[in-house]
């Protein structure tokens, strides 16, 4: 980020503060839904999003966190998160519409996840072991340590990665390991990514397409 | 896959490299010696130092490692449920466990990492003395002081399913091992960061704490839990470790978290971060050590040479310790505390 985008960025989220103070920023999901209009041509009506074999997949934004969906459109819009497909379109959206489109989405039920199909057994049970338990001898950390239990989620730092798509999750962990992502706090992501083989991401994206994230709540 | 890659790795610099003098064990599943290799070379990357000369250096086999392992089925099963206790105490809650901490809390990477407290070192360094409670104890004893103290709970009997299952997990994890080394253990305990340039601080190190940890363990130090259930652990309060646990001191708290902390990037933080974040945690409150005399000073003069317990904070002259608050378990009373042994052993 160059020092006037800095300062740009500084200024959006001082004027955020005070419009904040003022408005109690909420999203509202009836005006998100209308507001998602622009969104459903790839994220699909349902928030689902689609697994392209070949090509960029689009991530289900069903079911997740409304502040990590906030965050990420106001990273695309700010330029910390790198995304020729996304920045024109979360441009379009102002701050309270960032805030309705997250609002809506977060309520949807989550949708399966696609794209893990293919995967076979030796590389799903490597893409089980890094999910629950990691791989040390590696110092790799399990997904779940900071996903939490099933892949669910913790809060709106750590999003819920099972029952997303296989293309989306290797795309992004491939994007940290090769430093054209760098949008997570504190690197936590990025460092762990970096030591996963390309066997390894396919393993884990291909292990948590395949969960349920209704049968993993009830784990 | 991986593996591959990673012996690839290590013979070509164990060509180089390999020490004399320095004993290496592994587990091999296949019955065959492993490799020369040194192990561990992944760690001197991340900050950590180098196996050195004269040292023990053990590789602890994995959980795939134990279900190729020749051994009785029964005998399996027992360590896989030493090995879901160790990883998910908290299915004890309530029973053995009144806090919200899994053994692999502290003991990251199932209890083979070395600099987090490795727990196979237990298995072949004990029956011992130990310092803390002034007697010989076995590998049992020293499991169920982490119930009394890091857990804050009431041990499981000696001898009892779940003793039973932990202990063979921990011996099972030093399988190849020598009984009684000879020489220093790579990577035993929480090693401390060399001394601070600036004494800790209260102010500094609750900066560093919202910087690095918060997002995690929260501001407040409470932890997190999502949908009930726990994902991040309290570093202070009722849901932490009590004021008898050894990372209480100040030293094995800077060790352990500059050697594992923040998650996945050890030895990012700088000795005086370590340090520094370390006094401000010990600062806080946590539950009453089970070995109270109703006395904090009294208590502190007998049990807390290295902790901040019975120590007036500076900033507000609050007595830490100076409480009955047993956090979770209430009246319950870990029955191995001070629990005398050997007492018709006739003095040398």
């Amino acid at each position: 980020m160059t020092n006037n985008h800095l300062r740009k960025f500084c200024l959006l989220l001082g004027a955020g503060l005070v419009a904040g103070s003022a408005l109690a920023q909420q999203g509202d999901v009836e005006r998100g839904q209308s507001a998602a209009a622009t969104c459903t041509a790839c994220h699909q009506a349902d928030g689902s999003g689609m697994h392209m074999e070949n090509g960029e997949s689009w991530p289900r934004l069903a079911g997740l966190d409304a502040g990590y969906i906030v965050k990420q459109l106001h990273d695309f819009k700010e330029g910390r998160r790198q995304s020729a497909t996304m920045m024109p379109f979360a441009n379009m959206l102002d701050d309270q519409q960032v805030l309705d489109v997250a609002a809506y989405y977060s309520q949807l039920e989550v949708t399966p996840g696609q794209g893990g199909d293919k995967a076979d057994e030796a590389l799903l049970a490597r893409g089980e072991q890094l999910a629950n338990r990691g791989d040390w001898d590696a110092y790799i950390v399990s997904c779940k340590s900071c996903h939490g239990p099933g892949g669910m989620g913790v809060g709106s730092d750590f999003p819920g990665i099972t029952s997303q798509h296989a293309g989306y999750i290797q795309a992004q962990l491939q994007a940290w390991k090769d430093e054209e992502r760098s949008n997570d706090p504190q690197n936590l992501m990025g460092s762990i990514a970096k030591r996963l083989s390309d066997d390894d991401i396919q393993a884990v994206s291909a292990w948590y397409a395949r969960q349920n994230a209704s049968q993993a709540e009830g784990e | 896959m991986m593996t591959m890659h990673k012996r690839t790795l290590v013979l070509a610099i164990a060509t180089t490299s390999l020490v004399a003098g320095l004993a290496m064990t592994a587990y091999a599943a296949n019955g065959e010696p492993e490799s020369e290799a040194m192990p561990y070379q992944n760690l001197t990357e991340l900050g950590y130092p180098a196996p050195q000369e004269g040292e023990l250096v053990h590789v602890p086999p994995t959980m795939e490692d134990l279900e190729a392992a020749d051994i009785h089925p029964e005998l399996k099963k027992v360590i896989r449920y030493g090995y879901e206790l160790f990883t998910d105490t908290q299915q004890l809650r309530d029973k053995y466990v009144y806090n919200d901490m899994n053994c692999s809390s502290c003991h990251l990477g199932e209890g083979r990492q070395p600099f987090s407290a490795p727990v196979w070192t237990a298995a072949v360094t004990l029956p011992d003395f130990r310092g803390k409670n002034q007697h010989v104890n076995s590998l049992e004893e020293r499991i169920a002081g982490c119930f009394a103290y890091s857990m804050n709970g009431v041990p499981p009997e000696y001898g009892s399913d779940e003793m039973l299952a932990l202990s063979s997990y921990h011996q099972w994890l030093a399988t190849g091992a020598p009984m009684y080394p000879d020489k220093p253990i790579y990577g035993r305990g929480f090693p401390a960061p060399d001394e601070p340039e600036q004494a800790p601080d209260y102010a500094r190190g609750e900066a560093a704490y919202q910087e690095n940890c918060a997002i995690c363990h929260q501001e407040d130090g409470s932890g997190h839990y999502e949908n009930g259930e726990y994902v991040f652990p309290a570093p202070w309060g009722d849901g932490s470790n009590n004021w008898g646990a050894g990372i209480a001191r100040l030293d094995t708290a800077a060790g352990f978290i500059q050697n594992n902390m923040p998650l996945g990037q050890p030895h990012s933080l700088s000795d005086q971060q370590a340090w520094d974040i370390a006094y401000y945690v010990s600062s806080q409150e946590r539950p009453q050590d089970p070995r109270y005399t109703g006395d904090v000073a009294e208590t502190a003069e007998r049990f807390h040479g290295r902790s901040l317990y019975g120590k007036a904070r500076e900033h507000d002259d609050h007595v830490l310790g100076d409480h009955d608050n047993f956090g979770d378990k209430g009246d319950a009373q870990p029955w191995n505390v001070g629990m005398p042994r050997f007492e018709n052993l006739s003095e040398d």
